[in-house]
């Protein structure tokens, strides 16, 4: 029977790989799924536990694609601890994608909000001169370093790194050193992931300067498909209208950067 | 002349005979104004109980392969309390408040609640087929029916909707219970209970097991109700149940209905979905030459 994909199809998990004491990629095959454009994310069950909405993270085998998972929550650390050969159910892809801009390009992300990005540099012109910011609390949680490295390989670029506590890279918040960036330097777009408040503070940046900047957003979702409502901000559904949003059209909504919505629905301020 | 896509379900008046069906987006008054702007004649909130719930765990909802969508989100919503105060301010777009609730006492709290909102009606879900003590199981007990539909019309002079399902109970029975004591209208139906398993993991794919199943492979099943109800009560009803055209909508009306609700087509093909199937309807009159939507109401009946 052809794929339904609002049905989830069951993949097994094919290898594992650590990347850092809290992260975890898990990888297996999907042709559909490992050609999504960036910011397209899936909804993956763990049978027994939970589904949750993840973006979907690029594998450098064809065919293939990935999920790159932080344990934090329930649901979040039964899949971290899934092992190879397990079964996870996949729905989607679901929500839109970056829009690609060409020139000098700044990509901000903070933890898992890498995922999409470096799918986005899958996607890019060679002609593009590339400055990643990566942000973590501290040097243990860098990761994606040297895949970002190796996507640019062929492009004019810099990945910086940006830890909290100053253990590794540059010391700071990766919003400073956005902030120092752009004393000197131009960019013709912006794309951010990562932590609400992060962002938050990426799209004003970039706004004030008048630089187009796009982020992914992320809430509590049940359906993936516009119909539950559970992932509203403001007038917006993140899972049908995003999860990729113009900065412009963020700064707009009272709710960005302020509050989300638990799981009956009722806003909480961050 | 153009007709008029205005109808009235009974005291209730909207300018377009599409509404959002319960349980579909709808916990932000936003949204709410956005759907109205996209051409709905009326939307019905979430279903809303006195304390906020959070449903099931995920998954909650997927498609069925070769049609159809199950869910059981398990009626999350943020209480009517805080409800109510979020759509006070509520000036433009015609809201019907969905209600969940066990005995009479829930009812008439929820609905103090609203006193300062501008609402359209408040629809009773008694249907939800996979939530415990509430819905469904309220719905196939038409003696609590009566005697909620009775306390609630002694507090308030909004419009009633008994939305009713297919439970254990035969659903003319419910609807009967409904009508004698007072209800202005019948939404029918709900989605059916049902589930899938997944044969891979070799486990059910819902959180919760069991769900309801929605979309285009009930509406054979929802326009049979509608028949059957406008055959042999005189009330006003709102067809409910795998509409996805305006062909659709039309044959609801046709069978009985005085406007209709949408919900699974809005995850199919999203919010422009209101305006096209207006459109459709629009297009359908102007051909036939009804002037009216109440022109048309229960024709197939004719025959």
């Amino acid at each position: 029977m052809q794929r339904d994909f609002n049905h989830p199809s069951i993949r097994q998990i094919e290898k594992i790989i650590d990347e850092t004491p809290t992260v975890r990629t898990l990888v297996f095959s999907d042709d559909l799924l490992s050609t999504v454009l960036p910011g397209q994310f899936a909804m993956v069950w763990i049978p027994g536990v939970n589904e949750l909405p993840m973006s979907v993270m690029i594998s450098q085998e064809k065919g293939k694609a990935a999920f790159t998972v932080r344990k934090h929550g329930m649901a979040s650390t039964a899949l971290y601890n899934l092992d190879a050969g397990k079964l996870i159910g996949v729905r989607g892809p679901y929500g839109n994608h970056f829009d690609i801009k060409e020139g000098k390009l700044l990509l901000v992300g903070g933890g898992t909000g890498l995922v999409p990005l470096l799918r986005l540099l899958k996607f890019i012109k060679v002609t593009d001169n590339v400055t990643v910011l990566i942000g973590a609390k501290t040097k243990d949680e860098v990761f994606f370093e040297n895949l970002a490295n190796e996507l640019l390989e062929k492009n004019n670029h810099k990945v910086i790194v940006v830890t909290e506590d100053g253990t590794y890279g540059k010391n700071g918040l990766v919003t400073e050193i956005m902030e120092e960036l752009l004393q000197s330097t131009t960019f013709n777009a912006v794309y951010t992931c990562g932590p609400e408040l992060m962002m938050y503070k990426v799209v004003q940046l970039a706004t004030s300067k008048g630089i187009f900047v796009q982020a992914s957003l992320e809430r509590m979702m049940k359906c993936g498909i516009g119909i539950c409502g559970s992932c509203c901000v403001g007038e917006d559904l993140v899972c049908r209208d995003g999860t990729i949003f113009d900065g412009k059209h963020l700064l707009a909504n009272s709710e960005f950067g302020h509050s989300h919505r638990n799981k009956a629905g009722i806003i909480e301020n961050y | 002349m153009k007709p008029h896509l205005s109808t009235s379900i009974g005291p209730i008046q909207i300018e377009r005979p599409t509404m959002l069906a319960s349980g579909i987006l709808g916990i932000s008054l936003d949204v709410f104004n956005r759907i109205y702007k996209s051409g709905a004649g009326a939307v019905v909130t979430k279903s809303l109980s006195k304390e906020p719930w959070e449903g099931y765990s995920n998954p909650t909802i997927f498609s069925v392969k070769g049609g159809g969508w199950i869910n059981a989100i398990g009626l999350s919503n943020p209480g009517a309390t805080y409800f109510a105060k979020m759509i006070s301010q509520n000036k433009i777009v015609p809201i019907i408040v969905s209600l969940v609730g066990s005995i009479p006492d829930d009812f008439t709290f929820m609905i103090k609640q609203f006193e300062s909102c501008k609402v359209l009606a408040f629809e009773l879900n008694l249907s939800c087929p996979h939530v415990e003590k509430v819905g469904l199981e309220v719905g196939d007990d038409p003696e609590l029916v009566k005697k909620i539909i009775k306390k609630i019309k002694s507090v308030t002079k909004i419009p009633i909707i008994a939305k009713v399902g297919l439970g254990t109970t035969h659903y003319l029975d419910t609807v009967s219970a409904a009508k004698d004591s007072g209800a202005d209208a019948i939404t029918a139906i709900n989605t059916l209970r049902a589930m899938a398993i997944d044969v891979e993991t070799e486990r059910p794919i819902l959180s919760n097991k069991i769900g309801g199943l929605s979309g285009t492979p009930i509406k054979p099943i929802a326009v049979r109700c509608v028949y059957e109800i406008s055959s042999k009560y005189d009330i006003p009803i709102i067809g409910c149940g795998g509409i996805s055209s305006w062909e659709d909508a039309v044959e609801f009306i046709l069978a009985g209905a005085s406007a209709v609700q949408l919900g699974s087509v809005v995850g199919d093909n999203w919010l422009d979905v209101f305006g096209d199937i207006n459109n459709g309807i629009m297009k359908y009159m102007e051909k036939k030459g009804f002037s009216k939507i109440e022109e048309m109401i229960g024709r197939a009946k004719r025959f």
